[in-house]
């Protein structure tokens, strides 16, 4: 019984000390955090909804981005990057994509498909792929769904033989982010054909340069939401990848696959907080313009109880992320507090938004008013990068886990 | 013409905040109203750095007047590409009394301390909205000026500038050493990118001064009464002026007249 409570103590104990520590952002982080509200409200917000009307990829404005040093944060610094720590990233993050989700999503994409690299590249293949993403705006795409296999990785069917000093890889994905503009993949095909291998030893992580002879790239897919980001099909004919293109070896690329994830989804989580914010923003400032019996909507309080409860929602989901964020920044194993993050904050940024076009009434469903773009793009968080119920999955079995010990 | 280049940025409170003036109407609520650099300012130091990007100058050197605080100013400028940075530290009563004057007589000392060829300011701060501090430096330097500059190029050892005047455009030419404030169209002002940032803040480019009390900031002072906010804006109203009512009375009918072009 002691001990039980001396843990609990000082499990407490160092999240006060974390509190302490973090409540208060650095002159540094303040610094960065500003340069991408700035951004987010000079470059971002005005030309939003223009992109998201015609679908075009946002170039100009990930361009710039890039010239700022706004994206590519978690490269080392020895390949070029600024070697950002996952909290000072996903600050950055929340700023853009309280700008627009969609382009933010297309710069986020790049931290996706460039993470197994990160985590798992030999010095040359950093120095190569990672070298070039900070030398031009180059983008790349993770590539792991496929039409039939999206939560279950170990169901992908992409193959890829080893022949000679090459893998000869033939299979379909689908749903890449930057499909279209990458200019490379980082590519989960299953090198071992026998169904009773264990997923572990089944599957190679490879870097696939995009213009490759046998890559075909899908048409750009209309979605409902985030729709100036790029995401396509892609079928991998024939395809043949150099040995020096995998990562660790054969068999390893489950494990680096899933291991991006503990730091893209703190990321994910931040980018979707920033939607719900600029969702809570919208409507607070119709609150209190909009005129009902009377008086501004805002101090009815049908609709005063609907923010206070949108606030709560954008502030736990803040705290999630950046708890999830400064674990795995402190080496931890942070999948317990990422997939609440990630969860938490998919799950809200779609309640906080539909609730904003509420407050907005009428205009709100209007596309001359900006909430129901939020709530259009609001939807994917709750599917990509860890569907709503796989997070479940994991939060679970991470804390029976704990129980269990 | 080679050599330093002197820039003032001022710590103003951001132009997108809502200003309020203090209860006590002694001034406007600066407490943890967030402040940045001017946007004036701003765009004299892209000018600045532009010129030492095509060569022109050797050193660009941001330089405020004020508290703590101002440091974070120059930041910022270190961050858009200037060398060094200058803190004249004033602060409490003596930072409240701080006007164009005053500033003016420390940049003049500045100017000469480091041998600057040339002085680039904003045209005016969106706080006082003074529009004096350029002027009354060259003066007090005895150098020529060059203000609301939409255009500036360099000649030689002389200055070609392009001046925003009522009339339309004025083109002149100064010697150097100079003074030019910057206009709006004078450039776009560049973000700070992120590795800038980083630098300006673990480089300690920044040197700290104190300004000689008698000389420079207890001269000249503008005693402030009294901070009021304007009056709430009135919905326009109906008038029967005094010019139309000789038209009233001569059709002898009287008329309701709503002059619309005279509602404000």
């Amino acid at each position: 019984r002691v001990n039980h409570e001396c843990m609990s103590c000082t499990k407490r104990f160092a999240f006060l000390n974390w509190t302490e520590q973090h409540w208060k952002l650095t002159d540094q982080q303040k610094e960065f955090q500003q340069l991408a509200r700035r951004f987010a409200q000079e470059e971002i917000i005005p030309v939003a909804p223009a992109y998201d009307k015609s679908g075009e990829y946002p170039f100009p404005i990930i361009k710039k981005a890039w010239e700022l040093g706004l994206f590519n944060g978690h490269i080392p610094q020895e390949y070029g990057g600024m070697g950002l720590s996952i909290f000072d990233s996903c600050l950055i993050t929340e700023e853009l994509a309280y700008g627009c989700t969609g382009m933010q999503t297309a710069m986020e994409a790049n931290s996706l498909g460039q993470m197994p690299v990160i985590i798992a590249g030999s010095d040359a293949q950093k120095k190569k792929y990672l070298g070039r993403l900070t030398e031009e705006p180059l983008m790349c795409a993770y590539c792991v769904t496929e039409p039939g296999a999206g939560s279950d990785v170990a169901g992908i069917k992409t193959r890829a033989v080893k022949m000679g000093d090459e893998y000869v890889v033939n299979g379909q994905k689908m749903w890449i982010t930057n499909g279209g503009k990458a200019n490379w993949y980082f590519l989960l095909a299953r090198t071992n054909s026998d169904p009773k291998c264990p997923a572990s030893k089944a599957f190679t992580g490879f870097i696939v340069d995009a213009d490759t002879p046998g890559v075909q790239i899908g048409r750009k897919e209309m979605n409902m939401g985030q729709r100036c980001s790029d995401t396509r099909g892609i079928t991998f004919e024939d395809v043949r990848i150099p040995k020096e293109n995998v990562l660790i070896g054969e068999g390893s690329g489950f494990k680096i696959a899933m291991g991006a994830f503990d730091n893209t989804r703190p990321p994910v989580a931040a980018g979707a907080t920033g939607l719900a914010q600029r969702a809570l923003d919208e409507a607070t400032s119709y609150a209190l313009e909009r005129k009902t019996f009377g008086k501004v909507i805002a101090e009815h309080q049908a609709v005063s109880f609907l923010l206070a409860e949108m606030v709560m929602k954008v502030e736990l989901a803040r705290m999630a992320y950046q708890r999830a964020a400064w674990e795995v920044d402190q080496g931890r194993r942070n999948t317990y507090y990422a997939s609440i993050a990630k969860a938490f904050a998919g799950d809200i940024a779609n309640q906080v938004a539909s609730d904003a076009v509420q407050v907005f009434g009428g205009n709100g469903f209007n596309s001359e008013y900006p909430v129901e773009k939020l709530m259009r793009d609001a939807k994917i968080y709750q599917i990509y990068e860890g569907t709503a119920q796989i997070q479940r999955l994991i939060i679970a079995r991470e804390h029976l886990g704990r129980a269990k010990k | 013409m080679s050599g330093r280049v002197l820039v003032g940025v001022k710590r103003v409170i951001d132009y997108a905040v809502k200003i309020r003036v203090k209860p006590d109407n002694t001034g406007v609520v600066t407490d943890g109203v967030k402040h940045s650099m001017n946007p004036f300012c701003e765009i004299a130091v892209e000018e600045a750095v532009k010129l030492k990007e095509k060569k022109l100058i050797k050193e660009v050197v941001a330089v405020s007047c004020g508290p703590q605080q101002s440091q974070e100013t120059i930041r910022t400028a270190l961050a858009m590409g200037a060398d060094r940075g200058i803190h004249v530290d004033v602060s409490g009563k003596d930072y409240e009394n701080l006007g164009p004057l005053q500033v003016s007589k420390i940049l003049a000392a500045l100017a000469k301390q480091e041998d600057a060829q040339l002085i680039l300011l904003g045209k005016q701060a969106i706080d006082d909205d003074c529009n004096q501090t350029g002027q009354m430096t060259a003066a007090l330097l005895d150098w020529p000026q060059g203000t609301f500059a939409s255009e500036v190029s360099l000649e030689g050892d002389k200055i070609n500038l392009v001046r925003e005047i009522d009339g339309g455009l004025e083109h002149i030419k100064i010697n150097t050493p100079a003074v030019i404030t910057a206009d709006l169209r004078l450039n776009t002002p560049r973000y700070a990118t992120l590795p800038n940032i980083m630098d300006s803040l673990m480089n300690n480019e920044t040197e700290l001064h104190k300004p000689n009390h008698r000389t420079s900031l207890c001269v000249g002072l503008i005693p402030l009464f009294e901070t009021v906010a304007p009056e709430d804006m009135q919905g326009g109203t109906d008038r029967s002026g005094a010019m139309l009512r000789h038209t009233v009375l001569q059709s002898g009918k009287p008329k309701r007249i709503i002059l619309s072009c005279l509602c404000i």
